[in-house]
């Protein structure tokens, strides 16, 4: 047993900060809409996220028709096909995880839980969202504009990317980049603010190693993405430099379409490692707040201290660091030197260790708990089975020599969903489950809630689970028809169909869940401020949604870490963390 | 406990499925076996971590869910359990990674008796290119191509004019034989792949890259784009036959070279002496 949970209590250092002026909203405008309020700002971004990811739903529908059923739905085409498959995947990955994660998730529970009034920068959190909305809203218009939206795949690999033979080579191509570039902008704008606000509006007595593991998730995220996404913004300039200037930073010379290219000298290569260079933290920028998310959820409803809290932090920042030295194991079958075939099979096999004690504190924790399967709960477990699937296919295609068979087969499309598509969609519907009392005032319903979740979870796993055998028969990812293939035999079109009709189904369910979102909205039963019983800030606001400011007169003193559960000796099963010792009950005849 | 029981079969339904359905890897063509035993025992480790994990999260769910009365343990930490979770991941991952590295060493390095063959791609159709009498396939360039050089070789380069070009064909390989598949494309990223091969590689423009492989026995395989290339992408297709020696080279000898293709210049047969090299 260690110490850290009462060490320096009796210290609390002074207040080096005063207390900030906030701007205060003078009308419905400032503070609604053109609101500097984080707590309103994370309710944007998450409301801009889902709708947007709405659409890459129904993109992932018509994408299912067309796999379980070829030839039957003629409006689908292929060059429609990869349209679909290109906004399904890049909407997912960034302007829905990315953007749900640290704009949603981290807006709203950053300045709550390390006790501040709000974001240290108001005014550019503001603007944030409002590039951000920006970024979506070109990102939508490419299906409106000539050619429709870029079909180039969500890794835009040049030079297809930019050549006659993809479709939307016309506006889409063009409009992609420019959206990423507004999206990049409008990210390092929030991204500042939640790096600064975590290391320097903390409350008083509130240590970095009392920080609830999701400011961590969110803090080590942030921070990546800070440093990964001016590759992808560099990558975007380039390409587009490409294609309207008609440089070659990554076209050689080439034959389009039977005529020579104006391109010559430039490598495609290059543009794969900038992708990619972004794109490996990229996966962590999203998994890693979910693993901060899951561990409080875990935490709180088993009533048990997270297992191994130092452990936790540390391999929060262990993978965070790795994940820039992995990248081109998405490359082993570029033609890359095959040399550093080596390298970055070891270095992307070592974050297996990391990532794997997370895993095996997540499930200690359960032991000997007190867990309590509500909705949140049983999201939470669903996160362990499909991210642990997920993980372990990942030793499969981070060990070179076995990636080259698998590589560009279902198999990765499978991996990828289970580990960074399902696995954290699970944590976002499980913490929007935990924390929708905190931000509405009223509980989701928990009859539709665990209907949500068994139809969710369950059809995930058989949506993605089968999927890894048919590409391990050899069937290729980004294909619109499979064709006369002689390896393919017709039980692998029965199961395609049988996989198109799971993903129809958890689809719909979806709906069940933003019906009671809405319905709970009104006619949900009153939360209470805290009625999952935690011990972290956000639960110990004085007002339940919390007020603009968050905290009333005084900003809150932090006493202990953010997991005192079931503390020996103590009378209830948790204690606050700005709770102070002397006001802890104690069970009668007990000692502290 | 209905919960605890879901998970424990969605982990047993997991290796059930793994063991029973008739979804597997196509029967191996290539001396690339090694690869599969690779995976193989990666199968095992993982498939064993996988059901512990699962398995000890059911159990828990089971025997530690909400009771009446029910307090949960304050146990913040256990630095030697940790430690040993930790080596104990550490000699699993090793496990995998050493073999994977022992054969990506074999993938990399081409034996010194591979014969070299050339395929190329382009929006969306596959050439192949087999060196001639001369051994040696001549230079090429995307400069050079046009609708009598499809494949852009080099006029001026001797090498080139015994080289045997097949344009819209099939490519015919000799079982037993190591090649060095060079791959080059003219325009857009594509990758050939042959699922029964294992081996697979990205073709770059601008750049050449490769794969060995030892057929190990005859038979016609698909051959498939593996890299998306643009609207058609799932329309690029070719065979590879693997023949024994007597049938590959009375293919062979039925295959035009360069120079007998290209008008105006000398014909010189695609022929080889018996026997081969």
């Amino acid at each position: 047993m260690v110490d850290i949970p009462y060490e320096g209590i009796a210290g609390i250092p002074p207040a080096e900060v005063p207390d900030v002026e906030l701007y205060h909203p003078r009308s419905w405008w400032t503070r609604y809409v053109f609101s500097q309020d984080a707590k309103v700002i994370a309710v944007q971004y998450a409301l801009t996220a889902s709708a947007i990811g709405l659409v890459a739903l129904v993109l992932s529908w018509l994408m299912r028709l067309q796999l379980g059923f070829p030839g039957t739905f003629s409006f689908i085409d292929a060059n429609q096909y990869l349209q679909f498959i290109t906004m399904h995947g890049m909407i997912m990955v960034i302007y829905l995880l990315t953007a749900l994660f640290l704009g949603g998730f981290g807006n709203y529970l950053i300045p709550l839980m390390v006790g501040a009034r709000d974001m240290v920068f108001p005014y550019v959190n503001m603007l944030s969202y409002w590039v951000y909305l920006l970024a979506v809203l070109v990102l939508a218009s490419t299906f409106f504009v000539p050619g429709g939206p870029t079909g180039a795949g969500w890794t835009l690999y040049p030079p297809q990317a930019i050549l006659s033979g993809t479709p939307g080579q016309d506006w889409g191509i063009i409009l992609m980049m420019s959206s990423l570039i507004l999206f990049i902008i409008g990210f390092t704008m929030g991204g500042l603010n939640y790096v600064v606000t975590v290391l320097q509006a903390r409350t008083r007595g509130m240590t970095l190693m009392r920080l609830p593991l999701t400011v961590w998730g969110i803090f080590t995220a942030t921070v990546m993405a800070l440093l990964a996404f001016p590759a992808l913004f560099v990558a975007s300039v380039m390409l587009l430099l490409d294609r309207l200037l008609g440089t070659s930073f990554f076209m050689p010379s080439l034959v389009e379409m039977g005529t020579l290219s104006k391109y010559g000298g430039g490598s495609p290569l290059l543009f794969q490692h900038l992708f990619w260079f972004f794109g490996h933290p990229e996966v962590y920028i999203v998994a890693l707040p979910a693993f901060g998310i899951v561990s409080d959820l875990i935490s709180t409803h088993a009533r048990k201290n997270i297992f191994g809290y130092r452990m936790m932090v540390w391999a929060i920042v262990a993978i965070g660091a790795l994940s820039f030295i992995v990248w081109a194991h998405h490359m082993y079958v570029s033609g890359m030197f095959p040399q550093f075939g080596y390298f970055f099979a070891t270095t992307t096999l070592i974050i297996a260790i990391p990532t794997a004690i997370k895993v095996y504190n997540w499930v200690l924790t359960l032991w000997r708990g007190d867990i309590h399967l509500r909705v949140p709960m049983l999201f939470a477990l669903g996160f362990i089975i499909t991210f642990v699937n997920g993980g372990l296919t990942g030793l499969f295609l981070g060990n070179v020599v076995v990636d080259v068979p698998l590589s560009d087969t279902m198999f990765v499309v499978a991996h990828f969903h289970m580990v960074m598509g399902v696995a954290p969609i699970m944590v976002v519907l499980g913490a929007i489950y935990h924390w929708y009392p905190k931000v509405t005032g009223r509980m989701l319903n928990d009859v539709l809630g665990k209907f949500h979740f068994w139809v969710t979870f369950l059809g995930a796993y058989l949506i993605f689970f089968p999927m890894h055998y048919l590409g391990l028969l050899g069937v290729p990812r980004r294909y619109f028809e499979l064709g006369d293939a002689a390896f393919i035999p017709p039980s692998a079109h029965s199961l395609n169909a049988f996989i198109s009709i799971v993903a129809l189904t958890v689809g719909f369910s979806q709906m069940v869940f933003l019906f009671n979102l809405t319905w709970s909205l009104f006619k949900g039963e009153a939360a209470g401020g805290n009625p999952w019983r935690a011990t972290t800030l956000e639960w110990q606001t004085p007002e339940t949604p919390p007020g603009h400011g968050n905290w009333g007169k005084e900003l809150p003193v932090v006493y202990r870490w953010a997991y005192d559960y079931s503390v020996p000796g103590a009378a209830e099963d948790f204690i606050p963390q700005n709770q102070p010792p002397r006001a802890t009950r104690l069970v009668q005849g007990a000692a502290s | 406990m209905v919960v605890a029981l879901i998970l424990l079969l969605v982990a047993i339904g997991s290796v059930l499925f793994h063991l029973y359905s008739p979804w597997w890897w196509t029967p191996i063509a290539t001396n690339w076996a090694y690869i599969d035993h690779t995976i193989n025992i990666t199968f095992w480790i993982t498939g064993f971590v996988f059901v512990a994990v699962i398995a000890f999260m059911a159990y828990c769910v089971f025997r530690f869910h909400h009771k009446e009365g029910r307090r949960a343990d304050y146990n913040p930490e256990n630095k030697r359990l940790e430690w040993w979770l930790s080596v104990g991941t550490g000699v699993g991952v090793a496990a995998m990674l050493a073999p994977g590295l022992v054969v990506w060493h074999q993938f990399v390095t081409v034996p010194a008796d591979a014969t070299e063959v050339e395929v190329m791609g382009q929006q969306w159709q596959w050439s192949f290119r087999l060196p001639g009498k001369d051994g040696r396939l001549g230079t090429s360039d995307v400069r050079n191509i046009g609708s009598d050089n499809p494949m852009g070789l080099n006029r001026d380069d001797p090498h080139a004019q015994d080289d045997v070009v097949i344009e819209n064909g099939d490519l015919h390989l000799q079982v037993g034989k190591p090649v060095k598949v060079l791959l080059r494309s003219v325009d857009v990223l594509h990758d050939f792949y042959v699922p029964e091969f294992r081996a697979k590689m990205d073709m770059v423009p601008g750049a050449v890259t490769y794969f060995w492989i030892k057929p190990i026995r005859t038979g016609t395989f698909d051959v498939l784009c593996a890299e998306l290339c643009g609207a058609a992408h799932y329309q690029m297709r070719a065979k590879v036959i693997v023949d024994d020696e007597r049938e590959y080279h009375a293919w062979l000898e039925q295959q035009k070279t360069f120079a007998e293709l290209s008008a105006g210049k000398a014909v010189v047969k695609a022929t080889y002496q018996s026997g081969g090299n």
